[in-house]
């Protein structure tokens, strides 16, 4: 496919008489790991989920692998894996039943092999017939990418997944994202956590009262050189230590 | 069509699977329908000289009202524990979300009519119950689910969710009501089925046009 895979151009949102967004423009490749920063309020979750198709903007164009979301919603869902802060699981289902009821929602013929292989993947083989609400939230967090995962999306969303994980989870987690990230999938993810989000990424988005203020390749950055404008456009008090 | 029926299977599924598992949604409806029985129960006996003549309506306020217990738990649920997103990402036109959903609210409904009709013969001491009118009690409850999983996944997104899904819901169920109730006493008092029919039909044309229009409806319901 000639171009790049997701286009956002003139995005703007609007609830009511609030703006969120405010003209975002955005062309992310095939096979690159962006992240995304910003101040609470600037409108990521709100960006992430109009890339989802969870919500449709007030005006402007995104496309995904060409195709308008506006035209393809469902076609276009099939691209997109997300994670939350909210898991999107049932915790009265257990962590095989969660992934099998996903698999059927995503049309995945014979999906034993797959969610055996998913859950190995995150550890979590051998807890697979226990129920969901039994596991700690870095488990939890681990299924959700698991679902996420599941159809083998090109686009991985990640909306702070990392919110609410113990360090020692979160580690886990960013171990995790960077193996899952590879070449092939891209993946676009917000974070208040500057390092953390730095060391996945191949790219550095700053999202500030609704429209991209700072965007740059990671390989140029280091976390002394980025520390400052971090603290100007997001504020030094959210980011986590 | 596959695909679609495949993920209205897999709502389905998954809304029985947990209910099984919890009960919850059972137990209220079942509470709450045995408690209005009571009520209406002493509150007939002491005015009505029949209370055969009250079955009908108090048959169909039980369940109308119980049920709407059951039907609010269908997107609340999933709004609470933070799985309505998941849903909304299947790569599949969201009518067939509804369409599980409906039928999960349906069978809910139905369980807990099984488990008050046998309660009402007991109660008001009649045995009112027939083939017909298990068709009518069918039918007018496939109205009600119809009508009550869209306003359920519409009021999900608001803060008083609970109050307005039977302010929204009950003035569109009134022709599903009038029509229950008149079957309902027409059967009792041994009516001939023709004269009925008009009263059933009127039912079937209700509950089609429900599915009809949540079919088209239920995307533009459920959006952000």
């Amino acid at each position: 496919m000639a171009g790049p895979l997701i286009e956002v151009v003139g995005l703007r949102k609007a609830f009511g008489r609030h703006r969120v967004l405010k003209g975002v423009d955005l062309a992310i490749d095939a096979g690159e790991s962006v992240v995304l920063f910003g101040p609470n309020g600037a409108g990521k979750t709100t960006f992430l989920r109009i890339l989802a198709t969870l919500s449709k903007p007030t005006s402007g164009t995104v496309r995904v692998a060409g195709v308008d979301i506006k035209n393809n919603p469902e076609g276009i869902r099939q691209y997109l894996g997300l994670v939350t802060h909210a898991p999107l699981l049932y915790t009265d289902l257990s962590a095989e039943e969660n992934l099998a009821f996903y698999a059927r929602l995503y049309g995945i013929d014979a999906p034993a092999r797959r969610i055996d292989e998913l859950l190995e993947r995150v550890g979590l083989l051998h807890r697979r017939h226990d129920l969901v609400r039994t596991f700690s939230r870095g488990m939890v967090q681990r299924m959700a990418i698991a679902r996420a995962l599941l159809h083998n999306p090109p686009i991985l969303l990640l909306d702070e997944p990392d919110t609410g994980l113990d360090p020692q989870a979160a580690e886990m987690m960013t171990d995790f994202l960077r193996e899952i990230g590879g070449s092939e999938r891209t993946v676009l993810m917000t974070t208040h956590h500057l390092e953390r989000g730095l060391e996945l990424a191949d790219r550095v988005l700053i999202l500030q009262g609704g429209r991209i203020v700072f965007d740059e390749l990671a390989d140029a950055l280091s976390y002394e050189q980025l520390r400052p404008t971090y603290d100007e456009y997001v504020g030094a008090g959210v980011m986590v230590a | 069509m596959k695909r679609y029926l495949q993920v209205v299977w897999a709502v389905l599924w998954k809304d029985l699977r947990i209910e099984l598992r919890t009960k919850d949604i059972f137990t209220s409806m079942a509470v709450f329908a045995v408690l209005a029985l009571m009520i209406f129960n002493f509150a007939f006996e002491l005015r009505v000289p029949d209370k055969t003549m009250v079955i009908p309506g108090v048959l169909w306020v039980t369940i109308t009202f119980s049920g709407v217990l059951g039907l609010g738990r269908a997107f609340i649920s999933e709004k609470d524990r933070g799985s309505m997103a998941g849903l909304l990402l299947a790569p599949v036109d969201r009518s067939a979300i509804y369409f599980g959903k409906m039928l999960a609210s349906l069978i809910f409904i139905l369980v807990m009519e099984v488990f008050l009709l046998p309660l009402m013969v007991i109660f008001f001491n009649a045995n009112f119950i027939s083939l017909p009118l298990l068709l009518v009690l069918f039918l007018g409850t496939l109205g009600f689910a119809a009508v009550g999983t869209v306003f359920s996944g519409l009021a999900v997104n608001t803060r008083t969710r609970e109050v307005l899904l039977p302010v929204l819901l009950f003035p569109v169920m009134l022709p599903v009501l009038m029509a229950g109730i008149r079957a309902t006493i027409g059967f009792m008092e041994g009516d001939a089925l023709a004269d009925m029919m008009k009263w059933v039909n009127l039912l079937i044309f209700f509950d089609l046009l429900y599915l009809v229009v949540a079919y088209m409806t239920f995307d533009f319901v459920v959006e952000e």
